[in-house]
């Protein structure tokens, strides 16, 4: 399994990429702040690897976006396989948001937007006519930048509100509200506060509260906006964790403005630029490769902090 | 050793607004102050020319059920209690709601949420325009079109809920009854509720909204998730401010409700009350001392209506800062 790159040699990446798919033990994520984000990015995926769950999970195939005339994606395939973390990198506007938008359907609920191109999810294509797009959506979790908890729910309702908002009963929620708590590591804080109101928690426990929400509906994929741009260090670390947890029986996509973040996390990255026109995908390989050895010299000019 | 700190006393903070600062201020002020004199001249006015009135028939002006002008030729002293009009005119008020309302936030969520774009625009101008109506063309349409009909429906209701008191029918007489006025002012409140709804409706965060079509909402889901928990207060609000509209509205209601000075539970029976319209038809003919009586009564009204739109706005202003 490979993330396909601009110049589409996936036999390359493969290779790569299964020389180091042999290894079991979890990371932890490091904090890596002296070390350099090759470094950062080795320590991990070098010990990433374990054997692929099988299941095509979710690909992108030339995916374009239009807002309005405003063409603001080009021509974008992707693959996201089970049990991978992918980070995808790029300065603001570059498409980054847009692009994982599109992913779960969230893109057409901004007016004028467009769209061509396929989004393959376990092999259909999740913009056919006749699909059930809340069905898509159960399948593909979101976490956007703000942590947005409905205020009006406790937390525990806040954790089950995907169940009632898509009429799925199930048996026994007082378990699966634990283990999504625990999944997204805030059980310990909230244990004892559950009939709380989601708006009395702090902003970290928020976007792990949105976590759990997510978790509850069993995603295949959960796409992640800037998961931790509103947060600070702690609650980042806490987040990039649990983010690792999940990496075991779901992918995630996330896009980040921190390239230590995408560096610790993930086993992919995709690098997006814009040139003034519509967004690309630069660059797409495993992270260490991206951070140590990137093919295109404007990948390495913006993971360099040459721009951006 | 310590050293002694001098803690200096805080410094006068001012601005000297320039001339054409000052100018424009008081141009708004003024206009601004002008709004609150008028209001407090009428309620003073009322005051005025009712208070003997009231104090001479004491609580009984609020509780009394007799609107009876003295005839001094047999001795029959003056009495004039507002009792039935008030009860009648909440009755009326509460109908109105229950009928409204419900119709005002369906429409307010259909122009938000369902509405395609080339029918929303002249919608909320269809809408905006039924406000602008004169009340008597909803009295004399109320009268003339409405009422053969729903005294029909008033005739349905009664003989399959005939057994709950309210519907219960003494005499058979369906015209003119609370249901009706109701029904008229019902149309009337619809305008004022539908804008306040659809107004605090649109303001629904939008990250609230993406969350929850994120985990697979459908769109009513959606709505009775985030939508309603977040435009409750609104739609409170702007209910009260409906409810202040019917409480005080005149000459509809005097066109399709007969007006008696009793108190019945029955809604659907040709028999009502309503301050206002009382108000209407004894004014022409009362000699001074009923005028002070009917001043009374719509300083009690004026009072009524000014408490339900204070907390109305007060509701909404509330929800509006959460």
């Amino acid at each position: 399994m490979s993330n396909q790159n601009e110049s589409g040699n996936r036999e390359d990446n493969m290779s790569q990429m299964t020389g180091k798919q042999t290894s079991t033990s979890r990371p932890t994520p490091a904090s890596g702040a002296t070390r350099s984000l090759g470094d950062v990015a080795s320590a991990r995926t070098v010990n990433a690897g374990k054997p692929n769950s099988g299941g095509s999970g979710l690909e992108a195939r030339g995916v374009h976006a239009w807002f309005g005339k405003k063409h603001v994606l080009e021509d974008i395939s992707m693959d996201f396989a089970t049990g991978t973390v992918t980070a995808l990198i790029g300065p603001s506007g570059c498409g980054k948001s847009t692009f994982i938008r599109t992913l779960n359907r969230m893109h057409e609920f901004i007016p004028t937007a467009a769209l061509a191109g396929q989004v393959l999810l376990d092999g259909k294509d999740v913009y056919e006519p006749g699909v059930d797009v809340t069905k898509i959506r159960l399948k593909v979790g979101m976490v956007f930048q703000k942590p947005n908890p409905f205020p009006s729910m406790t937390i525990k309702e806040n954790v089950l509100s995907g169940l009632k908002l898509s009429q799925i009963k199930i048996e026994n929620s007082d378990e699966l509200l634990e283990s999504c708590l625990k999944r997204a590591g805030l059980w310990d804080e909230v244990k004892d506060r559950l009939n709380e109101y989601g708006g009395s928690l702090s902003g970290g426990q928020q976007q792990r509260l949105c976590i759990a929400r997510s978790l509850a509906v069993s995603p295949q994929v959960l796409l992640m906006d800037e998961p931790c741009s509103a947060l600070d260090p702690g609650s980042t670390l806490r987040i990039e964790e649990t983010i690792r947890e999940l990496a075991n029986t779901m992918s995630v996509v996330i896009v980040t403005h921190n390239m230590q973040q995408a560096a610790r996390v993930s086993d992919y990255t995709g690098f997006f630029l814009s040139d003034g026109g519509p967004g690309r995908l630069v660059e797409s390989a495993t992270t260490v490769e991206i951070f140590t050895n990137p093919k295109q010299k404007r990948t390495e000019d913006y993971v360099s902090g040459r721009f951006g | 050793m310590q050293e002694k700190k001098t803690i200096p006393s805080p410094r006068k903070i001012t601005t000297e607004p320039r001339f054409t600062d000052k100018v424009f201020r008081g141009v708004v002020t003024s206009g601004g102050l002008i709004a609150g004199l008028l209001l407090g001249l009428i309620g003073f006015f009322l005051v005025f020319n009712g208070f003997e009135a009231m104090r001479s028939a004491g609580l009984s002006f609020l509780t009394g059920f007799d609107w009876v002008d003295a005839i001094p030729e047999n001795g029959q002293a003056a009495s004039y209690g507002i009792g039935a009009m008030l009860y009648g005119t909440i009755v009326t008020g509460i109908l109105a709601m229950i009928m409204g309302v419900p119709v005002a936030v369906g429409t307010a969520l259909f122009l938000s949420y369902y509405a395609p774009e080339w029918i929303k625009k002249p919608m909320v101008v269809v809408v905006d325009v039924m406000a602008a109506i004169p009340s008597i063309v909803y009295g004399l349409w109320g009268y003339f079109v409405l009422m053969p009909h729903a005294e029909y429906w008033a005739k349905l209701i009664h003989k399959y809920f005939g057994f709950i008191p309210f519907f219960d029918m003494p005499a058979p007489v369906f015209t003119r009854s609370p249901f009706i006025a109701g029904l008229v002012l019902a149309i009337m409140i619809i305008p004022i509720v539908t804008a306040v709804s659809r107004e605090v409706f649109a303001q629904t965060p939008l990250e609230r909204i993406q969350a929850a079509y994120a985990l697979g909402a459908t769109k009513w889901s959606m709505i009775k998730a985030v939508v309603f928990p977040y435009g409750r207060g609104g739609v409170i609000g702007g209910a009260m401010l409906g409810l202040g509209r019917a409480l005080g509205e005149t000459v509809a209601v005097y066109t399709v409700l007969n007006l008696v000075y009793d108190i019945r539970i029955e809604v659907l029976l040709s028999a009502g009350g309503s301050v206002a319209s009382m108000i209407v038809n004894k004014f022409g003919e009362a000699d001074p001392v009923e005028l002070q009586a009917l001043m009374g009564a719509g300083f009690v009204l004026f009072m009524v209506t000014l408490l339900v739109n204070f907390l109305a706005n007060y509701i909404i202003n509330k929800t509006a800062r959460e």
